[in-house]
């Protein structure tokens, strides 16, 4: 974990609304495709390495940047860093990846970037989240992986 | 238009497989994976069964198998960041030596033709070469540092004395050892490739070299020695390469391998969208210096998952090997 925190006062947003679920969606005789909300609700409670806050809280991830074709077996993560050098982007993009793969069928191609235009070294990120072998690699890292798993324990969530 | 069809799909592994390798007679193959084991394959019947299970030679992911030419030795790349050689000379397969070096995570491992070389590539950004000093002996001939990011792929030319690397930087570089002080050095670095370099496969004679990529694209090089007709410019009196062809709109994702057959000149890719690919020169409209590549056909779906690699039967012609992040690998028949 960070010994200094880099942005000390990120904007603070409010949570979205619970998901209403509708009566089609409990009928276990009707398919229910992915959707984006629903994607978005496995990654909104994930923690900010630096903050007790969510992802979703910080908008670092909101679910107009997310896109679901579930038929093509495809989700697109857009993800934005609270400022433009965050030397934890990878770290935050390597946890979405990681919820997403735990968390979704292995049809699923998963591509996790950075919102264009918000990320000082944008395109290295994005190269490096891309690299399943580095991912896989990083992965095995036990130091790293710890970390991963703290981000993606939902801690924050509040008591239903 | 060819066709593939499946012969067999085998299991074995737990996790994504990473690698399949065919022993040199194409009558075995060996496969490797993230659960940390090696599997030596061959026929019973007509079927293909696990033979042997090598288990206690790495403590992480093993990326990359390749046998030695002689199919005695069989080299295995981990991201422990050590290579391990196998051989058989007890009867049973046995860890005889382990190569240490590297600062992390090896990419991958290759023999030259004479069976006398050993390079590896890691993440670390270096290519080794390892010379073969004895049974089991092996001594660092070379660390090069060439590449200014991970590599990915290291492949002997079938015939020359002549490596070619691939890399995270986007480019193919080919390596030599100079003649008059034995030191190896880099002779031509192969630029065109937008994003990552994953796979590269010498054609049978090494004058042309294929390359797939992370930018979706498969490209042809071809090697143009000092004094050719076309009167390419070979700066240092070294081989230059250049593109002759490049194949893009086929592939809808990363590709992660290629295999450029010896006996029938089949190019095979291994891609991010779950396909497999088959891709044969055209005769009538290619030339020499302008050869055309066309689509002989696309098993969607061949896994459910990435495949991660292909790799021609080096005997017995048409039949292909893949394996898969889906665990599985599967033997596929090609017919035109």
């Amino acid at each position: 974990m960070p010994t200094e925190i880099e942005n000390i006062n990120p904007s603070v947003y409010t949570k979205s609304k619970e998901r209403v679920v509708t009566k089609d969606e409990t009928d276990e005789n009707i398919p229910d495709p992915f959707d984006e909300r629903e994607v978005f609700d496995l990654i909104r409670n994930i923690n900010d390495p630096e903050h007790p806050l969510t992802l979703e809280e910080l908008h670092v991830v909101q679910q107009d940047l997310i896109k679901v074709n579930d038929k093509g077996n495809t989700v697109f993560i857009n993800f934005t860093p609270t400022i433009p050098h965050c030397s934890m982007a990878t770290l935050i993009g390597l946890s979405i990846r990681v919820k997403l793969l735990r968390s979704l069928p292995p049809r699923f191609k998963v591509t996790v970037e950075i919102t264009p235009g918000t990320h000082a070294s944008e395109n290295a990120v994005n190269k490096q989240l891309a690299d399943k072998e580095r991912v896989a690699a990083a992965l095995e890292n036990k130091h790293l992986a710890e970390v991963i798993n703290q981000c993606i324990a939902l801690k924050n969530v509040d008591a239903a | 238009m060819g066709k593939m069809q499946c012969e067999q799909t085998l299991q074995g592994h737990k996790g994504r497989i990473w690698c399949v390798s065919w022993h040199p007679k194409g009558n075995a193959f060996a496969s490797c994976g993230e659960d940390k084991t090696i599997r030596i394959w061959s026929m019973s019947g007509n079927n293909w069964t696990t033979k042997t299970i090598l288990s206690d030679g790495h403590k992480r992911t093993i990326r990359d198998v390749a046998w030695s030419k002689c199919g005695q030795y069989l080299a295995s790349a981990s991201f422990d960041a050590t290579t391990a050689i196998w051989s058989k000379t007890s009867g049973e397969f046995e860890c005889n030596a382990t190569l240490e070096g590297h600062e992390n995570e090896v990419k991958s491992c290759s023999w030259s033709n004479s069976g006398s070389l050993l390079a590896t590539c890691s993440r670390d950004k270096s290519v080794w070469i390892w010379e073969v000093t004895g049974d089991d002996e092996f001594e660092c001939a070379a660390v090069l540092n060439a590449h200014s990011q991970d590599v990915k792929r290291v492949v002997w030319h079938p015939t020359k004395e002549v490596l070619a690397s691939c890399s995270y930087d986007n480019t193919i570089k080919m390596f030599a050892e100079n003649a008059l002080d034995n030191d190896w050095e880099c002779t031509a670095t192969l630029a065109g490739h937008s994003s990552t370099v994953w796979a590269i496969d010498f054609d049978a004679p090494g004058d042309r070299l294929v390359s797939v990529s992370d930018d979706c694209s498969m490209k042809v090089w071809r090697g143009y020695a000092p004094g050719n007709q076309e009167g390419i410019a070979t700066p240092d009196n070294e081989t230059a390469w250049k593109c002759i062809c490049t194949v893009s709109g086929e592939h809808s994702r990363t590709i992660y391998d290629v295999a450029w057959c010896k006996l029938s000149g089949l190019i095979a890719t291994a891609c991010g969208d779950d396909a497999i690919r088959v891709f044969k020169e055209d005769e009538e409209t290619s030339t020499k210096n302008e050869p055309v590549f066309l689509l002989a056909t696309s098993q969607d779906k061949a896994h459910m998952q990435d495949v991660n690699k292909v790799t021609w039967n080096p005997v017995q012609q048409h039949q292909l090997l893949s394996c898969s992040d889906d665990g599985t690998i599967k033997i596929w028949k090609y017919s035109e």
